[in-house]
């Protein structure tokens, strides 16, 4: 892909709670070149959403970065004043919210919330950023913009307003978009619209986004790279026909497997819950749930293994002293599929 | 719009006609005469004193009589206040109460938003549980209680004001603060609660993912969405403080329409206690008018609705 515009190293946070401290982040390592996509998949509460408002500066006041860094233009913003990070945010650093009903304002004609960021960052006076709002909101395909221009929130529809949030998120060109779960409150085929608007975009503004969500189904047709987090780490990153066709970690099987295909007949689930991450376990976290967990799982945490250059996963199974394994059928099926892409790639 | 109004116009002056029915049949039913020393007066005296003020007809002609006289601006002649019509007893006294409202409620909202803004911001700190208690006991004291503190320690003991009386602005400055701290007690909490409801908001979240300061976002996000709640309690709270303060006038010496409320009530003052009412009626249901229009400016998604009425 070429240059490298994030490196978010031995990321460690808490959040500080009656009960102790949650670890919420721990050994979060990730990179983000230019112009590409990195999906983080995940299942509630393994960490994404907060890793991604730690990039915004955007963390609860209850939390606590305990180490690593996030290096932006060889510079470590958690090493920034918030006064400093307004300046990065919605400039260099822009995020598309989760629920386009309640993330407008409800008091505020969308031309100005889409015009905001202009004043703020650019300095731009009101009626030239209108005028560049006016075309942004053009740019997101919202019909009869120069009258639309003027309403409130509720004058528009779901999918509407996914993209004027899209559009106040790319009104500035910001290096990175940050996009939370951009289509989990909306209608399938709403869904398919707000992706492809997302990647007509990325190419039209260069820009490269993080693109967190729980739904795998989405990633394949989004993402360059798959990081796959479960409870506070990441277990497995590679490239998006890597982590689809030749997972290694026993949780993305569980993931893949959970998801409906063409040919599937039945969907798993993985069993069991997350581990309590106030009290982490000491090994593997997903040990408990790992039908193919060994001994050495609940006593020591794996390291990542290489399985291609740009492929790590983090499990014992990949060790060269671990039995051999067969995975899940549905797994099997995948990987014969990888060897038939790499066979006709050679 | 103009069909909304102009129904909205209709609804109040059968609101207004049936306040003033309703009234008058009641204070009817009150005990008594007007007559503060009936028992040293003759049975003929009664007759023409009955007779001159037209309590000799039956109560459905007074009735009528009353009316027809309102609607053609007549509300009739105090039987207390020298004989004096009630228009001009009402028009001669309204001016020093409706500014003592004004300033009370300006006074109190404005403050009231200041300080439920900042409890909202530092919400579970020093500052809100300060902000809390001095509301409670805001709301709480009795406003007699507050006047009489105010006239002894800033006008006796540091004579910065006026002990009472009425004058130039500096006479109004204890009565005004007197009458504030109810609605500053009070628009402080609801602004409070209503705040942190929209500081947790999404929206809010995504202001600040735009990088505003935190000015920034309490000022063009956070007080308009905030404000909606208050909008109801502050029309009729205003009403009730222009149309005077019977307790605070009387403290404060102030020639204003509350005293006179009271002692019309006292006297069986009919004509009195009907102008009185009708005058607060009038302005509670202008303000409700006057709310629903503001609530509509404040916040779009009833502005709508409004007009498809």
């Amino acid at each position: 892909m070429g240059e490298r515009i994030l490196d978010v190293n031995n990321l460690e946070i808490n959040f500080h709670t009656y009960a102790g401290d949650v670890k919420a982040i721990r050994n979060v390592s990730f990179h983000l070149d230019k112009g590409e996509t990195l999906a983080i998949v995940g299942e509630s509460g393994s960490g994404k959403s907060v890793t991604t408002k730690s990039l915004m500066g955007l963390l609860a006041n209850n939390a606590e970065v305990v180490g690593g860094s996030i290096i932006f233009h060889g510079e470590d913003i958690l090493k920034k004043s918030e006064k400093q990070m307004q300046g990065i945010r919605g400039k260099d650093i822009a995020m598309i919210f989760q629920d386009p009903m309640t993330s407008l304002d409800p008091t505020m004609k969308i031309g100005r919330q889409i015009a905001e960021p202009l004043m703020k960052h650019k300095n731009v006076e009101k009626k030239k950023a209108l005028a560049q709002a006016l075309e942004i909101l053009k740019l997101v395909g919202i019909d009869n913009a120069e009258k639309r221009i003027n309403e409130y929130p509720h004058q528009f529809s779901g999918g509407q307003r996914q993209r004027i949030v899209i559009a106040i998120a790319l009104v500035c060109y910001p290096e990175i978009l940050i996009a939370d779960e951009p289509t989990t409150a909306l209608d399938v085929t709403i869904q398919a619209q707000i992706l492809d608007l997302m990647k007509e975009l990325q190419r039209k503004i260069e820009t490269s986004i993080i693109f967190i969500t729980h739904d795998l189904g989405v990633v394949a047709g989004m993402a360059n790279r798959v990081a796959v987090m479960y409870a506070g780490q990441i277990v497995e990153y590679g490239s998006v026909d890597e982590i689809f066709y030749n997972p290694q970690h026993p949780y993305t099987w569980g993931l893949l497997n959970s998801m409906p295909t063409l040919s599937s007949t039945d969907l798993q689930a993985i069993p069991g819950t997350p581990p309590d991450l106030l009290d982490p376990p000491k090994g593997d976290p997903f040990a408990a749930r790992n039908p193919y967990a060994m001994k050495i799982d609940s006593e020591e945490k794996p390291p990542f293994f290489k399985v291609s250059e740009t492929h790590y996963a983090s499990t014992w199974l990949l060790h060269p002293d671990a039995p051999k394994i067969t995975p899940p059928e549905e797994i099997v099926r995948r990987q014969e599929i990888f060897k038939k892409m790499q066979a006709s790639a050679n | 719009m103009k069909k909304y109004l102009l129904k909205r116009v209709l609804y109040m002056a059968l609101t207004l006609f049936l306040v003033a029915t309703i009234t008058f049949f009641l204070m009817k039913l009150m005990p008594g005469t007007p007559y503060s020393n009936q028992e040293k007066m003759t049975p003929q005296q009664i007759k023409i004193m009955n007779q001159q003020y037209g309590l000799d007809k039956p109560i459905w002609l007074q009735y009528v009589i009353y009316i027809f006289g309102m609607l053609h601006g007549d509300l009739g002649t105090s039987f207390q206040f020298s004989n004096q019509p009630v228009s001009y007893l009402i028009s001669s006294r309204i001016g020093a109460s409706a500014q003592l409202g004004v300033q009370a409620m300006i006074f109190g909202v404005v403050l009231g938003i200041i300080v439920g803004s900042v409890a909202a911001i530092y919400r579970n700190t020093w500052v809100d549980t300060t902000a809390t208690v001095l509301s409670i006991i805001g709301k709480s004291v009795p406003n007699f209680v507050l006047a009489v503190l105010l006239q002894y320690y800033i006008s006796l003991k540091l004579g910065w004001f006026p002990i009472a009386d009425w004058g130039g602005f500096s006479y109004t400055v204890l009565p005004t603060i007197a009458l504030g701290v109810g609605p500053l007690a009070e628009t402080a909490r609801f602004i409070r609660t209503g705040m942190v409801d929209v500081l947790n908001s999404d929206y809010i979240e995504l202001a600040r993912a735009k990088g505003l300061n935190k000015f920034g976002i309490i000022y063009h996000h956070a007080l308009r969405n905030s404000l909606i709640p208050l909008v109801t309690l502050i029309g009729p709270y205003t009403v009730a403080l222009m149309t005077g303060s019977m307790v605070i006038e009387n403290i404060f010496s102030i020639p204003g329409i509350g005293e006179q409320y009271v002692k019309s009530i006292q006297t069986n003052d009919y004509p009195t206690i009907m102008g009185v009412t009708m005058l607060f009626c009038f302005g509670l249901v202008l303000i409700i008018l006057f709310t629903d229009i503001i609530y509509g400016i404040i916040d779009p998604r009833i502005r709508l609705t409004g007009n498809e009425d």
